[in-house]
């Protein structure tokens, strides 16, 4: 007898539709296919997706390099000469209004810009000059250079632009548009995510799957050992033995299917099946071997060291093998003293690599189909942070009303900047952007509509964007 | 073929929910409340900021109301609600096209179908009283109980029946993993299947009843069930946030496991959790309860406003309160009324109330053995001090000429200070109370810059100065002087300024001394000379020194006259930092400024002349003498070590506010703690039942209002979640939505049955165990029935057993079992397991993760370290809860990256190995052994087929060591034939461990 008969597997269909348990699992649609005898023709995915993308999708990938501890946007993106003039002056209360601040006083006097700027490109984008790679895409970019967050502290800061709400237990980004897209690749996991500064302030609810299925978590490659947790097979244990195990627990497990017949058992089987191609898959991925030299001189990446530069590099390869959503996090931005040096040891360990990668795409033709996105979760104050009882001295505290993130790829308009700030670089004056905004614009480049990409949870239906968020259509093309 | 698949498919999806075949007659409460529910009550439900029109369809008045009328029974052209949903006119037409809420072809039939029918309206059932639900039970029907009749009605219904029993060993190895989450001992096992059953493998109703007392009498038992109950406490071990640092939690996991070993009936451990310290004379362990709404998170971050995070922890708290007990989503009217459900935007922060007085301390949980060893510790430093003298001559010193000069050195050093008492205290936000001795204690809220002003009628003149004492005191975060509670040291305060003015006239202060100051951050200064400085940057902070009493003394300019004193201290830094205990006192006697002091005792003995002390007095001195004599410090060390009271574990409990300083509840405008808007008080959900006169409106009452037996919830909520665990599936599969949003109940008798049984049995959760572990129901085969796959597909009729997935900790506790390493140690703090490095790292400040050592690497799951926001990795990938939110029902995905973890994580891979070794030690046939490794892992020997297939892998593998023996030891650490005989054993054991059927419950 097949051990897959129709109607199982359309039970199991059945059954994960109604009792909400098991969606999303794995090989629902290998299991019909393999049901139908069809296994050839058809396309398998171990995560099926739940919505059809709203629109025609821009982009198959989202690469988002995220500057945790928040980039001081006055020193590497926005010129305020007022400040330097002002030095050491409060600011007029008119423009203060009651905004909390986390370490400072509203009155301390201001920071004037720590370094020169320029403008680059045929489109003239300003940037600083601590950031000269990026100076060569200047028209490949699109900056906002308004945008505005709802949180002024990190963990709250960094949840909410990851998952749209400041405390942890929501989805993120990622995991909703794994929930609604599915995943291509059965080699890799298709929601990676790397971290390659220190801890991060969100923690692991950064790239948690909240309400949404479990299955739909980000799966965090470690920089040391084997990218992906248990995945090498273990010291003392040939290919031999791990082939014979592989076929001992698919054997067992079949005899267990026969005897009771549930389809779960099949989903099990399919499990160890994938486990066993990313056994294969994920040393592939880490083999940059494959890479040229001067591919790896473009992003400034050494094979053999964990750095930002690498996870870069990895991320472009990742998406030319189907994986969808990639984070990658880099932590140390965080300039409440010194922020010239912090600003500067920052650029020097992301400048090169998020610019090589978005060069790299291009040359790649991948550019358009990929969207990267560069920011943190909130600015800087044009004030200045000087604490003797902390030791700080010339830095900046947090400022959620105004700070730059730039994207590129997809139909990110390049070569485009909107958005301005007042004289102080405080608050916007024209175009401003909030977090909601630029994750509906995310989604929107995936496909889908953040309005009606839903899920129903404690008694209602959540989005990403809650009840706010516009895509920002001005800056697309 | 594939086509017909296809539409089968859809045809089957279209008849929601999926169980048996629906009946002609239209069910308002099954068929039409969804409908309008989902589609409807957004715009024209309970949220009337939200309504657009008069139409109000959530309400029977609203529905049929005649003016309209939305609906008139059996009247399809006069029906509004029907005339406007068929409507192809866009404007007419709805829901709107934007409300992308459009109505299937079944619902707009159904609707018509019930307008047709005369338009029965039910009021919603969860909201109704529990019935107790005759149970028709006839001569030879199949079954045990009432349960089971109720099921076996459904199933007839349905045209269909109930499987057999499952086999012995998989009923043995159901019932160990249900009731104490570990399969039996081999012992156990054989023992069970000779008494439980009879020849034929038929149950024996005795035997196996008694088989389930003993299981539930375990220890096992509670710490089984406890970890359910974590999940909806959002039990963890860490505060959460970015820095999720350790919090003493676990005294409170300990509570729930011992609560329910000793079968604590659900309504006392519902009013001990919610209000124990409210109770009259409360234990210690009633207080412990209350640590369940402790689990909330506390933000430590640098900055963060403390206020607004403790907002964010009462929403959670009202939240968690409604999906635990009620089976509510009430935290959809935290922004705006509840678009569904009747719960006002007002009735939220009303029900929030009740909660939202209280302050949320640790207590010191009180220990015998820790007084008996301070006693002896105390006996000990009696018997050393009587030893110092000697040591004093042995150091070449003469007690009787060094002992009176330093004595009248002590005399005129000593200041005759006097107490001052304020007669008025303000703050911006804590609350002083003036307490006996002269002392000021602050408690309540605390800000970021917190005021103190003291005022005092001073008629003293000329003083020369000024004494703060810093005092410790239990009711203080760490035993203070300090008021600080996250970021920064529990206990510590940060005093940055210290102003003083006379009848309005600025005080100068010339020097400030302090007993002890010290910084946590960096090397940067700290001291009370900083309190005087103008800068409210700087100040003084006593980092490390916490649990003792602390000084500063001041200097001022001229002498102070006397006259209105009015004080003014500053405290706090980028977190809250206020002082929790002071004292103030003032000398107008001319000595130099010096924080210098004896003991309290000696200190005052120092007034009375020689020849009036008695001999015990002046032994007092002399012993102080010696202590500080720089000859005996070493000695002087062990002796202060020794008179120094050992720490109690402390406990977070939630204490109620004392009655001069109440917190007030605001509703918040959309949900905005920067939104205050009008005070309101606590008030109970008005469409649920009555809450009695005579109870007072505070968490004591609220907690006896909600398991009140009236309550129409609460127990149906219960039973409900119990049933899912037995189950896999609750008889209301949207186990934490009892709403108008939830669905309806697939037996709606069975669960009013179930809830007015267990209130009869005076809420014993035990009893309903034993009740669902007892039935016919519960004892079915789990092998998939032909028949119930077009009738049922869903088995919601539960026409045999529903195999589910085991929880993560189930898992590893199941495997450490089979290998014989699971400790049975209980209790205590949280302990680490091995688990992959790169794991918690990933976590704010990149914590190692260091493994317990001994026995504590193998403890029931329940005891793992649990860090919000780097989880344990197994749990996680199991689907284990982060503690983040109330989880009233996890995930069960089936997943590569968990195949990957049963056969290469570091945890399995170790237990594996001394499993291998174990089984290598065997002196018995290859065959032997593994039949036991069988009963050990599977709970059953295995088949022929079963044992043929695994010994061929198992001598393969040995062929295998065997001719690469180094492989073997790399793999075991052991060498030759050892070596050998336990690798293959163990690559056999990780593969057993990585079947279905380990991770399943069949």
């Amino acid at each position: 007898m097949n051990p897959i008969s129709p109607q199982l597997g359309l039970t199991r269909r059945t059954f994960l539709q109604d009792c909400g348990v098991g969606t999303g699992k794995m090989a629902l649609a290998s299991l019909l296919a393999a049901s139908t005898s069809a296994k050839a023709s058809a396309p398998e995915t171990h995560l099926p997706g739940h919505v059809k993308p709203h629109h025609v999708p821009s982009v198959k990938a989202v690469i988002h390099l995220f500057m945790a501890g928040a980039p001081s946007q006055l020193e590497l993106f926005t010129e305020k000469p007022l400040l330097r003039e002002l030095e050491g002056q409060p600011l007029p209360d008119s423009v203060l209004g009651d905004q909390r601040y986390a370490f400072i006083q509203a009155n301390a006097g201001v920071l004037g810009p720590q370094f020169n700027f320029g403008k680059h490109g045929e489109s003239g984008q300003e940037i600083s000059e601590v950031l000269p790679h990026l100076h060569t895409i200047a028209d490949d970019i699109c900056m906002f250079r308004a945008v505005h967050s709802d949180q002024f502290n990190h963990a709250p800061g960094q949840l909410f632009f990851n998952t749209g709400f400041g405390q942890p237990g929501r989805p993120s980004i990622g995991s909703w548009t794994m929930y609604a897209l599915g995943a291509e690749t059965q080699e890799l996991p298709a929601y990676v995510v790397m971290n390659t500064g220190g801890g991060l302030s969100g923690g692991a609810g950064l790239y948690s799957s909240g309400f949404l299925p479990t299955v739909n978590t980000g799966v965090m490659f470690r920089n040391q050992g084997p990218p992906i947790l248990n995945v090498s097979t273990p010291d003392g244990l040939s290919e031999a033995i791990q082939q014979g195990t592989f076929d001992l627990i698919k054997r067992l497990n079949q005899k267990q299917f026969t005897q009771l017949k549930d389809p779960e058992i099949q989903t099990r089987i399919a499990s160890f099946e994938m486990a066993a191609r990313l056994q294969v898959s994920a040393p592939e991925l880490m083999d940059l071997s494959q890479e040229s030299q001067e591919t790896l001189d473009l992003y400034g990446c050494k094979p053999e060291q964990a750095s930002f530069a690498r996870a870069c590099l990895l991320a472009r390869r990742m998406v030319q093998r189907g994986v969808r959503y990639i984070n990658i996090f880099h932590s140390g931005w965080d300039a409440h003293s010194n922020v010239k040096g912090t600003c500067s040891s920052k650029a020097t360990q992301t400048d090169q690599a998020s610019v090589g990668l978005v060069q790299d795409l291009k040359r790649l033709g991948m550019l358009n189909d990929t969207l990267v996105v560069w920011g943190g979760e909130f600015g800087r104050t044009p004030m200045v942070e000087q604490n003797p009882t902390l030791g700080r001295s010339n830095g900046r505290d947090h400022h959620p009303q105004a700070y730059t993130i730039w994207m590129a790829g997809g139909s990110m308009k390049p070569g485009f900047a909107m958005g301005q700030t007042d004289d102080f670089g405080f608050h916007p004056t024209e175009d401003a952007v909030h977090v909601h905004d630029i994750q509906a614009t995310i989604l929107h480049q995936m496909g889908l509509d953040h309005e009606r990409l839903t899920y129903h949870h404690a008694g209602r239906d959540f989005r990403l964007t809650d009840v706010h968020g516009k895509v920002i259509s001005k800056a697309l093309s | 073929m594939k086509h017909a698949l296809l539409i089968l498919t859809i045809l089957l999806l279209a008849i929601t929910p999926g169980y048996s075949e629906r009946p002609d007659a239209i069910s308002f409460t099954r068929d039409i409340r969804p409908i309008l529910s989902n589609k409807c009550y957004k715009c024209h439900g309970p949220d009337e900021d939200a309504r657009v029109s008069e139409m109000r369809l959530d309400t029977q008045a609203g529905l049929f109301d005649k003016a309209i009328p939305p609906v008139s029974p059996h009247n399809l052209k006069k029906s509004q609600l029907i005339q406007r949903v068929l409507a192809t006119d866009p404007d007419i037409k709805m829901p709107p096209a934007s409300a992308n809420k459009d109505l299937t072809a079944e619902e707009l039939e159904l609707l018509q179908a019930w307008v047709r029918q005369g338009a029965d309206w039910e009021p919603h059932w969860a909201f109704q009283p529990v019935r107790d639900p005759k149970v028709i039970q006839r001569r030879g029907d199949w079954g045990n109980s009432g349960l089971d009749s109720f099921i076996l009605s459904k199933l007839r219904e349905a045209n269909l029946s109930p499987s057999q029993a499952a086999d012995p060993h998989t009923l043995i190895r159901r019932l160990y993993l249900d009731l104490i989450g570990i399969p039996p001992s081999v012992e156990e096992l054989d023992d069970a299947i000779q008494t439980v059953f009879d020849q034929q493998g038929h149950i024996l109703a005795e035997p196996y009843s008694a088989l389930v007392d003993k299981l539930i009498d375990r220890p096992q038992y509670g710490e089984r069930w406890a970890r359910r109950w974590l999940d909806l406490a959002r039990y963890a071990d860490t505060n959460g946030y970015e820095k999720d640092r350790d919090r003493n939690m676990w005294p409170y996991r300990d509570w729930v496991i011992q609560s329910i070993n000793s079968r604590m009936p659900f309504h006392q451990f519902t009013i001990e959790q919610l209000a124990g310290d409210l109770l009259p004379g409360a234990t210690a362990n009633q207080r412990i309860a209350t640590g369940f709404h402790r689990n909330t998170m506390l933000n430590e971050e640098g900055g963060i406003d403390p206020l607004e995070f403790r907002f964010y922890a009462m929403t959670d708290r009202v939240a968690t309160t409604g999906t635990t007990w009620l089976g509510l989503t009430t935290g959809c009217a935290q922004c705006h009324t509840h678009k569904y459900d009747p719960i006002t935007h007002r009735q939220y922060y009303e029900f929030m109330a009740f909660m939202n007085n209280t302050d949320e301390p640790e207590m010191d949980i009180p220990d015998t053995n820790i007084d008996q060893q301070h006693q002896d510790n105390l006996a000990r430093a009696v018997t050393l001090i009587g030893e110092l003298e000697q040591h004093y001559n042995k150091a070449g010193k003469s007690l009787e000429t060094e002992y009176p000069k330093w004595l009248s050195e002590q005399r005129s050093r000593r200041r005759n200070w006097s107490y001052l008492s304020p007669d008025k205290m303000s703050t911006n936000l804590p609350h002083l109370e003036l307490e006996p001795d002269h002392i000021v204690y602050a408690s309540g809220d605390s800000t970021k810059h917190d005021v103190f002003e003291l005022e005092y009628d001073v008629e003293a003149t000329g003083i020369q100065a000024i004494r703060l004492e810093a005092l410790p005191d239990a009711r203080l975060p760490n035993y203070g002087p300090g008021m600080t509670n996250y970021e920064g040291t529990i206990g510590d305060f940060f005093l940055t300024e210290f102003l003083l003015t006379v009848d309005g006239k600025p005080v100068r202060f010339t020097k400030a001394l302090h007993s002890y100051a010290k910084n946590r951050y960096g090397n940067q200064d700290t001291s009370a000379a900083l309190m005087i400085d103008g800068d409210i940057q700087t100040g003084w902070s006593v980092h490390n020194g916490q649990g003792q009493r602390h000084l500063a003394v001041l200097k001022p300019e001229q002498p102070i006259p006397a006259g209105r004193w009015k004080l003014e201290m500053h405290f706090g830094r980028h977190f809250s930092s206020s002082l929790g205990k002071f004292r103030l006192s003032v000398a107008t006697d001319d000595r130099p400024l010096s924080t210098e002091e004896l003991g309290d005792t000696a200190e005052s003995l120092l007034t009375i002349p020689d020849n009036e002390q008695t001999a015990a007095q002046r032994n007092i001195l002399r012993h102080e003498f010696l202590l500080l004599a720089p000859e005996l410090k070493e000695q002087a060390g062990r002796i202060r070590k020794l008179q120094q009271k050992p720490p109690y574990q402390r406990a977070m409990v939630m204490q109620e506010r004392p009655l001069q300083n109440p917190r007030q509840t605001y509703r918040h405008h959309r949900g905005e703690f920067l939104s205050p808007k009008e005070e309101v008080t606590p008030e109970p959900l008005a469409f649920l039942h009555q809450y009695n006169d005579d109870l007072p409106k505070n968490r004591l009452g609220f907690a006896q209002w909600i398991i009140d037996p009236t309550n129409p919830l609460t127990a149906r909520v219960v039973v409900n979640r119990h049933w899912d665990a037995f189950f896999g599936k609750g008889i209301v599969a949207t186990v934490d939505d009892f709403g108008f949003q939830g669905t309806p109940p697939t037996h709606p008798d069975l669960l009013d049955h179930l809830a007015s049984k267990l209130i009869e049995n005076n809420w014993s959760i035990q009893w309903l165990h034993k009740y669902i572990a007892t039935s016919a129901t519960y004892q079915q085969s789990s092998v998939f029935q032909a028949a119930t796959l077009n009738k049922d597909p869903g088995n919601h009729l539960l026409s045999y057993f529903p195999r589910t997935r085991l929880d993560a900790e189930i898992i590893r506790d199941s495997v450490l079992q089979s290998a014989g390493l699971l400790s049975e140690k209980m209790y205590g703090p949280p302990v680490k397991p091995l688990q992959p490095q790169g794991v918690s790292t990933a976590a704010y400040g990149s914590p190692k993760w260091v493994a317990s050592i001994g026995e504590d690497r193998y403890r029931r799951s329940i005891y793992t370290y649990t860090k919000r926001t780097a989880p344990f990795a197994m749990f996680n990938t199991f689907d284990g809860p982060s503690g983040e939110f109330c989880t009233a029902k996890r995930d069960r995905s089936n997943t590569a990256l968990q195949a990957l973890t049963m056969l290469n994580d570091v945890m399995f891979l170790d237990i594996a190995k001394q499993f291998g070794k174990e089984l290598a030690e065997q002196k018995s046939s290859a065959a032997e052994t593994l039949s036991l490794a069988y009963k050990r892992i599977f709970s059953r020997p295995p088949t022929v087929d079963e044992m043929s297939e695994v010994l061929d892998f198992y001598h393969s593998a040995k062929d295998h060591y065997r001719s690469n023996p180094e492989l073997a030891n790399v793999f075991t650490g052991l060498d030759g034939v050892e070596g050998i005989e336990s690798a293959s054993w163990a690559v056999v054991v990780r593969a057993l461990f990585s079947t279905d059927e380990v991770v399943t419950r069949n």
